[in-house]
């Protein structure tokens, strides 16, 4: 059991910090522009393709750092030529262009690559396992990743709270309009966001691919997850984010740990009864709902505290 | 009561129009109905005619949120789905019990299950506009589909429940096996709710959404809660939904999860949005245009995905308004008689902009035919020129088609929006445009 | 080319004459697009093989045999669609395999279709779709299944590992949904008639298609201590699971459905699970049948793929003797015909058309996948890793059966 709870943990924490790579981003472009990017996803998938591709080409390491690059071009190109134009129809006309460039990104992929899963594997270098906690191995590429999150992370924070770039995006968040009204060249430094936001998912999708599966489906896969924590974490919120990126990976790793359901705590039920609904909830297990449940969450604090845990804005 | 908030739907300016050519032009609908399975009337075409009449529902609906209350949902298939459900489960109830209950009425039944379910979980979702709307619209979609497959006595697991329409008590001799029928049905309940869903946008309830759409507070300020406009407008496209829901069941005679999902909730977006959600015939353009794609397009190209999300951004970039909107621009010119002026430079354009798409469906297939795995035909066939995917010139001319065809269109579009200003202001002089 | 075809098909259809030509037409309906496209690609790429190989010998009665591609994109509603369209042109036959949802709904199509336009009949030729209620409480007399269904496939499992008395401990993980469930209850079911020492000490349903990191799992299935993991994975969920098992160190055994589906022999090889994870399937390239082997190496340098669909040939051989056997292509002979008809299968063994519920009985074979010892009896490797599926055990048909439920109503 403790083996079951140290190893949860872990995965949970690692879980967490990947999803905050990706929120994090979602959330400052959020702030700033009051887009919702759809395509966020996407560009984690991009992140984890164009580090599949490169990986082949010049390796692992190289391709750390230049596949995040390339994808953080695509997402400047995506606000330059296509958000900028849309911004002036308004914020649904900006989020369904990044809806139907989630589309189109999740079809070029799978054009380029194929459907199936790609064999995109861990560094040779990484590729042992770092401690055993018990009798089960922890791979060091795991330990790898979380130490990269961990990086980016501190580095983010720095970023926000020591430079002067930091400072107007912190501005931006609470204040967006007022920043432009200082005289701020507001297209160049959403441009920048976008970019570095995109580049952050890139960044994430190049370390998880390895991990994960690197998939034309990858994105559609983990699309509401994101929306889920950064809504539920507070809209616009960074520190909301964090603990809901922890707490929503958390979440999940531990309900697949767990055994149990309503027919284990109290008894199966009389099976005169038959099948229905009740039946149905009765037998579930909690691991089996575990993919539903940060969308219980979400529902449930949009309802009781619709600006979510840490957000002081409501839309 | 007096129309308080002035709006920019159609609706407003049919009133200058005459009552004889609004109702001629409902007539007309109701007798293309009838008269179209007479002249196409291979099965084939009867399929898609009662797949184009469901989502032409369907996207209605889902405009009554978009288009006229101002809200964005990404789970609109929830209703839809459930109405499905709850009709099929009464199809076999009827069936099972010999109740006295014919199929034409089972829509209803969906409709109430659509409305139903609105009813429950509306209070609090429209308790927001938004995108705090759109996030739990999307997180209940979520949610309902993935509840639907563990809760297996209702929904029946992925497979789903079937049931058979014939088994219901007949009426007029009629079975409902054939499609033919089935068609007729489904045109019957196309009219009533395109009908009472026009009808509803002129009610003052229809007014007061455009208006919470359009400026919630003042909407407060004359003593209405937005919140409740929003919650009877998420009611009723509810029940709309729940309507189409019904007739796909009977359609399909199959209720299945897949209903609930976020495709279908996407492709009602897709349908609403490219149709034009600012008039109520767009949706209506987008359903026929979407569906018609969907059957078609999936048997000619593997990558209809990237045309659909393609088609989707150009529509959003370019004419946010959609065809609807493309269409309903040219209205004043019309009536002041300087469209004339500028069919010449339309004419121009369409050269360069059709070589531009050419340019872009040969790229796309080159190079979808290119990475597709050995086996898969590489020969492209466009507009009756066979292209050889790996051939070097299939690549120059695309990209020809694409560059030259990019940089004359641009020019070209420029001279048609020079004309086009020269006949708004004509337009304007005399009167016809604001 | 083909794509072109449809693509004059579906004018044709949608513009609303279809041209009655003397080929004889089989509807495929399968996710030419979307996430089960690979899948679907790999089995029209056979069926299109076997056509050919058919029209070589002449057709069947002299009709040129054509596969007609029909995109469903795994979606219930959208196979209905196909297979509307399929009967509006004229087809008489549909073939298809992936998705039990699309499946049942395709066989309660033709079961409507059937009685309602007499003359116009459609059979379903079945190839991958193994939900057990197919044959048993939702049979129908026009669908004709070729592959074991799941129940037949762990009665021939079990009766493998009945004779294994290193398996102690068993953990079952399956996919959330009909198959999945049913693989779980008829191993706890057979298991504990066949050997009720062995302990099952967890059983877990996950789900589909949705979990990205297994590592969870795979921390409880270390937890639990057991020697040996049944699953009836496919497809990616079958990848992930096998790649967390190599992270964290699992060595069991891995009795699974589909291991050897696309991406599945890469993720064994990365784990390194040397002939540690068996297979059950109703034949392997390796199976040392002189026939079955030549044509697996002829259809790889045609198709570029292996043969993952055995049965599909079983099925379309078959058809042809039916058709020829009932002298006619009208599908309600064709189905008369085929009632209880044996056949000699791809890898050698006689299997039967059962008549009672309309499945295939079969032999079934377990194999294990790794290294091959002896390259010139076991030439095939899967996705160029190196490694095949090595022979472990063959199950005679008379061990890969079970009783039906079915209820069949004959026309």
């Amino acid at each position: 059991m403790a083996e079951l709870i140290v190893i949860s943990t872990l995965n949970g924490i690692l879980f967490g910090m990947l999803l905050f790579l990706l929120s994090s981003g979602l959330t400052v472009i959020f702030s700033m522009m009051g887009v919702l990017n759809f395509a966020h996803a996407s560009f984690y998938m991009l992140g984890a393709f164009f580090g599949y591709q490169l990986t082949r080409w010049i390796g692992f390491w190289p391709a750390l750092v230049l596949a995040p690059l390339l994808v953080g071009a695509v997402g400047m190109a995506v606000e330059r030529y296509g958000l900028r134009n849309t911004h002036k129809h308004g914020h649904v006309a900006e989020l369904l262009l990044t809806f139907g460039l989630a589309f189109a990104i999740e079809e070029i992929v799978s054009m380029i690559w194929g459907k199936s899963p790609m064999d995109y594997r861990i560094p040779a270098a990484l590729d042992f396992p770092a401690f055993t906690v018990f009798s089960t191995n922890y791979p060091a590429y795991k330990i790898f990743m979380l130490v990269v999150s961990v990086v980016i992370f501190v580095a983010l924070l720095i970023t926000l709270k020591r430079t002067r770039v930091g400072l107007i995006v912190q501005a931006a968040l609470t204040h967006p309009s007022m920043v432009g009204h200082l005289g701020h060249n507001v297209g160049r430094v959403f441009m920048l966001v976008f970019g570095v936001g995109s580049a952050l998912a890139g960044l994430a999708g190049v370390i998880a691919g390895p991990s994960l599966v690197t998939q034309s489906d990858m994105a559609a896969l983990l699309g509401p997850i994101l929306f889920v924590v950064i809504v539920f974490g507070g809209l616009g919120s960074l520190p909301g984010a964090f603990i809901a990126s922890l707490l929503i990976g958390l979440i999940q790793t531990f309900a697949v740990a767990l055994n149990g359901s309503l027919a284990s705590v109290f008894g199966p039920l009389d099976p005169s009864l038959g099948p229905s609904p009740l039946t149905d909830i009765w037998n579930v297990t909690i691991a089996q709902v575990a993919p539903i449940l940060p969308y219980v969450l979400l529902v449930l604090v949009l309802i009781f505290r619709p600006m979510g845990l840490l957000g002081t804005r409501e839309s | 009561m007096t129309n308080p908030v002035t709006t920019a739907t159609a609706a407003t300016k049919d009133e200058s129009g005459g009552t004889l050519s609004f109702y001629g032009i409902w007539l007309i609908a109701a007798v293309a109905l009838v008269v179209l399975p007479l002249i196409f009337s291979s099965g084939g075409s009867l399929t898609s005619f009662s797949l184009i009449g469901i989502s032409i529902i369907f996207a209605l609906s889902y405009n009554i949120l978009l288009g006229q209350t101002g809200l964005l949902s990404f789970g609109h298939a929830v209703q839809y789905g459930l109405g499905g459900f709850l009709a099929v489960h009464m199809m076999n109830a009827v069936a099972s019990y010999d109740w006295p209950i014919p199929l034409p009425v089972i829509p209803l039944i969906g409709g109430i299950g659509g409305l139903a379910f609105a009813t429950l979980v509306g209070w609090v979702m429209t308790k927001r506009a938004g995108t705090v709307f759109a996030m739990i619209s999307l997180g209940i979609g979520e949610l309902v589909a993935s509840s639907s497959l563990i809760l297996r006595s209702v929904f029946g697991g992925e497979s789903g429940i079937t049931t058979d329409r014939t088994a219901l008590p007949h009426i007029f001799g009629w079975t409902f096996g054939p499609q033919l029928q089935v068609y007729y049905l489904i045109a019957f309940w196309v009219m009533i709710s395109a009908i009472a869903m026009y009808a509803l946008t002129r009610t003052p309830l229809g007014r007061i959404c455009n208006a919470v759409r359009d400026n919630p507070e003042r909407v407060e300020f004359i003593g209405y809660d937005p919140h409740v406009v929003r919650y009877f407008a998420y009611m009723f496209a509810g029940f709309f939904a729940g309507i189409a829901g019904g007739l796909t069941a009977i359609n399909f005679e199959i209720a299945n999860s897949a209903y609930l999902g976020a495709t279908q909730s996407g492709l009602v977006l897709f349908a609403a949005f490219i149709g034009g959600t600012a008039y109520f015939f767009g949706p209506i353009l987008g359903a026929i245009l979407v569906t018609y794609l969907q059957l078609g397009l999936t048997n000619v190209t593997s990558v209809w995905q990237l045309y659909f999300g393609i088609i989707f951004i150009g529509i959003v970039m370019f004419a946010p308004g959609g065809i609807a909107g493309i269409l309903m621009k040219h209205r004043p010119l019309i009536r002041a008689r300087t469209l004339g002026t500028v069919i010449p430079s339309y004419l121009v354009a369409a050269l360069p902009t059709l070589a531009l798409v050419l340019g872009i469906i040969l790229s796309i297939e080159t190079v979808a035919r290119y990475t597709a795995s050995e086996g898969e035909g590489n020969v492209i066939n466009l507009v009756g020129i066979p292209f050889v995917a790996t051939a070097p010139t299939t690549w120059a001319v695309a990209v020809v088609l694409v560059v030259g065809g990019f940089l004359i269109a641009r020019v070209t579009w420029r001279r048609v929006a020079e004309a086009w200003d020269r006949a708004a202001t004509v337009a304007r002089d005399r009167g016809y445009l604001a | 080319m083909h794509r072109l075809i449809v693509a004059a098909a579906a004018l044709a259809m949608l513009g609303g004459t279809a041209s009655a030509q003397d080929s004889l037409k089989i509807g495929y309906i399968d996710p030419l697009s979307g996430g089960g496209a690979s899948v679907g690609e790999g089995g029209l790429k056979t069926f299109q093989y076997l056509a050919d190989e058919l029209n070589a010998k002449g057709g069947i009665l002299g009709h040129k045999v054509e596969i007609v591609p029909m995109d469903n994109k795994t979606n219930p509603q959208e196979s209905l669609v196909q297979a509307q369209k399929a009967v509006d042109a004229g087809i008489h036959y549909l073939t298809q395999g992936n998705g039990s949802s699309v499946g049942a709904a395709l066989e309660d199509f033709v079961t409507k279709n059937n009685s309602r336009n007499p003359g116009k009949e459609v059979l379903y030729f079945n190839y991958a779709a193994v939900d057990p209620s197919m044959t048993n409480e939702k049979c129908s007399y026009w669908h004709f299944r070729w592959d074991a269904n799941s129940d037949i496939k762990m009665e021939a499992l079990t009766n493998y590992m009945k004779g294994q008395p290193s398996i102690k401990k068993v953990y079952l993980i399956n996919m959330d949904y009909s198959f999945g469930q049913s693989v779980r209850t008829e191993a706890r079911k057979m298991l504990g008639e066949k050997r009720p020492d062995i302990q099952i000490v967890g059983d877990e349903l996950h789900p589909m298609l949705k979990v990205t990191d297994f590592s969870p799992y795979i921390a409880k299935i270390k937890a639990s201590g057991a020697d040996t993991v049944v699953t009836g994975n496919w497809g990616q969920d079958f990848a992930l699971l096998l790649k967390a098992a190599a992270d964290a160190g699992l060595k069991v055994n891995w009795y699974t459905y589909y291991a050897g589906g696309a991406g599945g022999p890469t993720a064994i090889k990365q784990t390194g699970l040397d002939h540690q994870v068996f297979q059950i399937s109703e034949g392997i390239p390796n199976s040392g049948n002189k026939a079955a082997m030549e044509l697996e190496k002829d259809f790889r340098a045609k198709a570029n793929m292996s043969l993952w669909y055995p049965r599909a040939v079983n099925e379309m051989r078959m058809f042809k003797a039916a058709a020829e056997k009932a002298n006619s292509i009208d599908p309600v002979k064709v189905a008369a015909a085929l009632e209880d008809m044996k056949y000699e299968v791809l890898d050698g063994g006689e299997g039967i058309m059962r008549k009672d519920d309309h499945q295939f009985l079969q032999p079934i074979y377990i194999s294990s996948f790794g290294t091959l010892a002896d390259k010139a009896k076991e030439p095939f490797d899967e996705e160029n890793t190196g490694w095949g599926w090595h022979l472990v055990s063959k199950i005679e048909t008379a061990n890969a059966t079970v009783p039906t439920t079915c209820k069949m109503k004959r026309p």
